[in-house]
């Protein structure tokens, strides 16, 4: 019998042990750990390198979140990275020479209340400002674009129009993490798996190697990509962060019948909704209010969401519930990521991307890899640098950025 | 779901409370003298434990009253639930101090007569099972 089984396919990285030392080390093997590895490789030449991830490759907030890709965010340093990082979306698949199945779908945000409705029209201004393609859809456009939305005014918060980005959608995300892992093999990184940071090596106030439990490694720079747990790690390099880690949670429906053709997210009944390419139906909302590193949150926040999602879409109310889960997001107060340097000379931290970090994915890992490489942050991250919670400039995304927190 | 035991009005569904984050993070005493990094840190910085996490919950839907809990941000287990003011009783007996006589004036005002008449040290053994996850 075991000669009728099929040769396994080719492994897509190598699984090497750990070198004695490396040019830079990343701390993190999910998408933006991945992503700023690629380009340190690819943009600055540097291939002595490695990424740790303590468990298996892309099995934290990358293979939990709910794969959404747009930027009409309101302020102009969200908008100038998020679209950076969408524009990177459109080339990656023929870059990576992988097909992610990004599906540029579009994505409708829509208002309930005349604040919604005046916040709406408001950011879809200053994204066209941005060159962010944006559009004011009314609610007949709104159910032209999705016919299974319910638009009537028999609900409690009928529809009263939508913002609409036709170059948004959906990828999927464990591919794009498989895609930036092949090319990152392909360019000499070391991907090692099973390997927990459980210290850092200083001399002075430089970090010069990473404990772990694979043994100590020295390595020139570090890179922190470690999204839920980055405050544990910087509380071992000795500074803090200003992070909340809180559970988010998202689920799936059964297999269906390609019904839902975009995107639908509602800030104010607050779920989102896509259908994945294989036909589950994707939801997700707002973080679980306590603190938590569980990687699970309370049932309240999952009916909550689906009672919000069955009011829109009355066709749902006989899909499941086929599997719900959590994954460890870090909030930060201004609702912005925080790319930049550390107090730890030669450390820098690529975090905070909280609730919409895979969106995110191919811009911090561009602008981290620059940081990095050169100690100085690209221009699309220096408005994003730790310092700003000290000098006041906030990004303040919170309600500004098409969804809640 | 969490399920919590208000020191006032007993056990009752996470639903009915609102989380308040961190708690023993005092007012500065001489606001004016604080630089940038001090006001950042009272502002935007607080502790984010992986473990034993001392926490404030507000029972918004019922006695509407202030109350401290002490949770493990991993299991989500209730360590502890005390009183406002009262210093953290830490899971292994080790007590916390409060410090800044002004958060401690301002919470107990909070809680008023409706402090919970459990003592910190004993509620501990008390409330544990009844705040696990459901």
């Amino acid at each position: 019998m075991a000669d009728l089984l099929p040769e396994h396919p080719e492994f897509l990285w190598h699984n090497p042990d750990p070198k004695p030392s490396y040019d830079a080390v990343i701390v993190g093997g999910g998408g933006h750990g991945l992503a700023t590895a690629y380009f340190l490789a690819k943009n600055h030449g540097m291939t002595n390198i490695a990424v740790l991830e303590k468990g298996w490759l892309a099995g934290g907030n990358m293979a939990r979140n709910t794969t959404i890709i747009r930027s009409n965010y309101l302020w102009d340093e969200s908008a100038a990275i998020y679209e950076h990082a969408l524009k990177l979306w459109e080339v990656l698949p023929e870059e990576l020479e992988y097909d992610f199945l990004f599906s540029q779908r579009g994505v409708m945000n829509l208002a309930h209340t005349l604040g919604d409705v005046r916040e709406s029209m408001r950011r879809v201004g200053a994204n066209k400002l941005n060159g962010v393609d944006a559009e004011w859809l009314d609610p007949k456009q709104v159910k032209e674009l999705c016919p299974i939305l319910n638009i009537n005014d028999n609900i409690r918060y009928p529809v009263m129009g939508a913002t609409y980005q036709p170059r948004a959608g959906i990828a999927k995300h464990d591919h794009v993490a498989w895609a930036f892992a092949r090319k990152c093999d392909e360019l000499g990184v070391d991907i090692i798996q099973n390997c927990e940071v459980t210290g850092f090596v200083k001399d002075g106030n430089r970090v010069v190697g990473v404990q772990t439990n694979r043994g100590t490694i020295n390595t020139e720079k570090v890179g922190l990509c470690a999204a839920g747990h980055s405050s544990v790690l910087a509380e071992m390099a000795g500074f803090r962060l200003p992070i909340q880690s809180h559970p988010l949670q998202a689920l799936v429906s059964e297999l269906h019948e390609p019904v839902h053709p975009t995107v639908v997210m509602s800030n104010h009944v607050h779920v989102y909704v896509s259908q994945a390419h294989k036909g589950e139906l994707v939801m997700g909302a707002g973080v679980d209010s306590y603190n938590g590193y569980g990687q699970r949150g309370s049932f309240h926040v999952i009916e909550h969401q689906m009672a919000a999602a069955v009011e829109l879409f009355p066709i749902f109310a006989r899909a499941h519930v086929l599997r719900t889960w959590g994954g460890i997001v870090d909030t930060t107060l201004d609702a912005s990521p925080i790319v930049g340097t550390t107090p730890v000379d030669n450390m820098f931290v690529n975090c905070g991307w909280g609730t919409g970090g895979f969106k995110g994915t191919p811009a911090a890992g561009l602008t981290f890899a620059h940081t990095i490489a050169t100690g100085t942050p690209h221009e699309l991250n220096k408005p994003f640098a730790l310092e700003r919670f000290e000098t006041g400039a906030l990004i303040d995304e919170h309600g500004a950025a098409a969804v809640a927190h | 779901m969490l399920l919590i035991s208000c020191p006032n009005c007993g056990s009752r569904d996470e639903t009915e409370f609102h989380y308040g984050g961190q708690a023993h993070v005092a007012y500065p005493e001489n606001p004016n003298e604080l630089n940038d990094r001090e006001w950042a840190e009272f502002l935007f910085y607080r502790d984010n434990t992986k473990g034993a996490f001392a926490e404030r919950w507000l029972h918004s839907t019922g006695c509407r009253q202030w109350f401290n809990m002490l949770r493990d941000t991993v299991t989500y287990e209730i360590q502890a639930i005390y009183p406002m003011g009262a210093p953290r009783p830490d899971a292994a007996g080790r007590t916390t101090p409060d410090t800044g006589t002004a958060s401690t004036a301002a919470d107990s005002t909070t809680t008023g007569s409706a402090a919970p008449s459990t003592s910190a040290t004993s509620i501990s053994s008390t409330t544990a099972p009844e705040g696990a996850t459901k």
